[in-house]
């Protein structure tokens, strides 16, 4: 199986930090991965996007042209990226900031108020994880212990404080798919 | 075996070197190869190297010729617009048989062009970026495993034949991150400086003293370094050529790719095949010196060649004079930097006759 992930939103939404925490478990696994970012004149409230490629096979491209999974932060990339999703593919969308639903019947959506759910956890810049999370949990793209163990990985020293947090925020989008 | 990490090819480039006995970096700051920079700014200074952000790439180029000359492992990175700015400096090392590191993470052209993945600098490189009649190793990676791999293989053949080497890559291969299994062995700097009888390190009064330097006033002499020079050269295109062969077993088409765009044509050939098209590809992975036996050889038994570049079909140029213009090739080029999809791979396969 290969799961093709597209993560779009607005620049300083931590896209790009979501998309490496799923592509350090896909290492911790020994899946075959490739991470890839938009670069660019990107800033805070710019567009900013990731593609990230998990499977059991080597990965040819890293570009993406028909994502089968997307998780988008605002309206101007579920627009973008809602024609491409491959057909059975699964968008996770911020309902919190994108306020339309999907027009596809052909896929799945799973509509998850992230940035209000990080609000109430007091942690508002985490509705990223709390969306990964979600992924992880719905898709088993790769196991849920293993994103634990990855943003242990990946969280800079400077930074291990917010540790316990970003755990509890990929724990959230897991018991939200449970309960939903 | 040494444990996989995830690193961009921009960093895992940094690492490599610094694994390979680098400890003098010269740089000046570009989008898409700054990671190389900020790496090196981050590192050198706790193993004792030095991390210089030069006043400009000209400046940095230079600084890589004065710390080549003393035997040391230099190098420096920089992206297309940059590297127009060290061909000067390139073609000085050229001329003084130096050995260096000059990585180019390419970007769209001509001029400030954009900031966007390119393989427009593909003459300007193979031909030999500077005045003067020379060359410089050219390697291009297409992987973050190869980024790395390379680097210390550039370091190698660039000493072996004391002439600069190119990592050549474009913007998506600096970029994307993939996992990368680095050498567990490190070269230590004075061991990379060892074995170097023409640097200039000091003689100790036990020998005399040697002179790293470009400039012949004497045209025989000037003619001999360039006859000299284009021996090694003729031996580096016998010895060193390399490249991957891709499906290429019952291909009767043939992809010729590099970078990124070969990543997509892998795509591209797989379903080409599953729609039965007996397609392969040769991936050049020397540039210089081009790998030309191969396409000879699948001249012998393919009926068209299809090149995908991201630039206007230079590459083309070389495999049209590889086989002698045996067979037609065909283009598939996006520039400015669009790169083809997949799917516009497979159609221009598909339109192989």
């Amino acid at each position: 199986m290969t799961y093709e992930t597209i993560m779009a939103g607005f620049g300083g939404q931590g896209l790009l930090f979501s998309g490496k925490v799923l592509a350090h478990a896909a290492l911790i696994e020994g899946k075959e991965l490739s991470w890839l970012p938009s670069y660019g004149p990107e800033m805070r409230g710019g567009t900013c996007n990731c593609s990230v490629i998990v499977s059991d096979d080597p990965v040819g491209s890293p570009i993406i042209a028909s994502p089968n999974v997307l998780m988008v932060m605002n309206e101007p990339s579920l627009d973008k990226f809602e024609p491409a999703l491959a057909s059975g593919g699964t968008v996770f969308i911020d309902s919190s900031l994108v306020p339309r639903k999907v027009t596809r019947s052909d896929v799945t959506a799973v509509y998850i108020p992230a940035t209000k759910m990080a609000k109430e956890m007091n942690a508002p810049s985490l509705a990223n994880m709390i969306l990964l999370g979600a992924i992880v949990a719905k898709l088993g793209c790769v196991k849920f212990e293993t994103v634990l163990e990855a943003l242990k990985h990946t969280i800079s020293a400077r930074k291990a404080d917010l540790l316990e947090l970003n755990l509890k925020a990929v724990q959230a989008g897991k018991d939200f798919i449970a309960s939903n | 075996m040494a444990q996989k990490v995830l690193m961009k090819g921009n960093e895992a480039i940094a690492e490599a070197a610094i694994r390979a006995g680098c400890r003098h970096y010269f740089g000046y700051p570009i989008t898409p190869q700054t990671e190389i920079a900020a790496y090196m700014a981050k590192r050198m200074p706790k193993i004792g190297g030095t991390f210089l952000q030069a006043e400009s790439e000209i400046a940095a180029i230079n600084m890589v010729y004065g710390c080549a000359s003393t035997g040391y492992r230099a190098m420096t990175s920089s992206s297309s617009p940059g590297i127009s700015l060290k061909a000067e400096g390139i073609s000085y090392l050229a001329g003084a048989d130096l050995p260096a590191l000059i990585v180019n993470i390419q970007r769209g052209g001509p001029g400030l062009g954009g900031i966007q993945p390119s393989q427009s600098d593909y003459f300007f490189m193979t031909r030999g970026p500077g005045h003067g009649d020379f060359h410089v190793i050219v390697l291009a990676p297409a992987s973050v495993q190869e980024m790395a791999d390379m680097t210390r293989l550039a370091f190698d053949l660039s000493e072996k034949y004391r002439m600069p080497a190119m990592l050549l890559a474009d913007g998506t291969m600096g970029q994307m991150m993939e996992p990368v299994e680095l050498p567990e062995e490190e070269i230590s700097p004075e061991d990379a400086r060892k074995n170097k009888p023409w640097a200039t390190c000091g003689t100790e009064m036990k020998r005399p003293h040697n002179i790293v330097n470009s400039l012949y006033l004497k045209p025989d002499e000037l003619e001999k370094t360039n006859i000299e020079r284009f021996e090694r050269y003729a031996r580096l295109e016998a010895e060193e050529c390399r490249w991957e062969e891709y499906m290429m077993d019952d291909a009767e088409f043939c992809v010729v790719s590099c970078g990124i765009t070969a990543r997509v044509s892998k795509n591209a050939i797989l379903e080409a095949r599953k729609r039965g098209v007996k397609v392969g590809m040769i991936r050049p992975i020397t540039l210089y010196p081009f790998p030309a036996k191969a396409f000879a050889k699948a001249a012998e038994k393919v009926k068209a060649f299809l090149t995908v570049e991201l630039n206007m079909g230079q590459m083309k140029e070389d495999v049209e004079l590889a086989i002698r213009c045996s067979k037609p090739i065909s283009t598939c080029n996006r520039v400015g930097g669009m790169i083809p999809s997949a799917d516009q791979v497979t159609a221009a396969i598909m339109n192989l006759k």
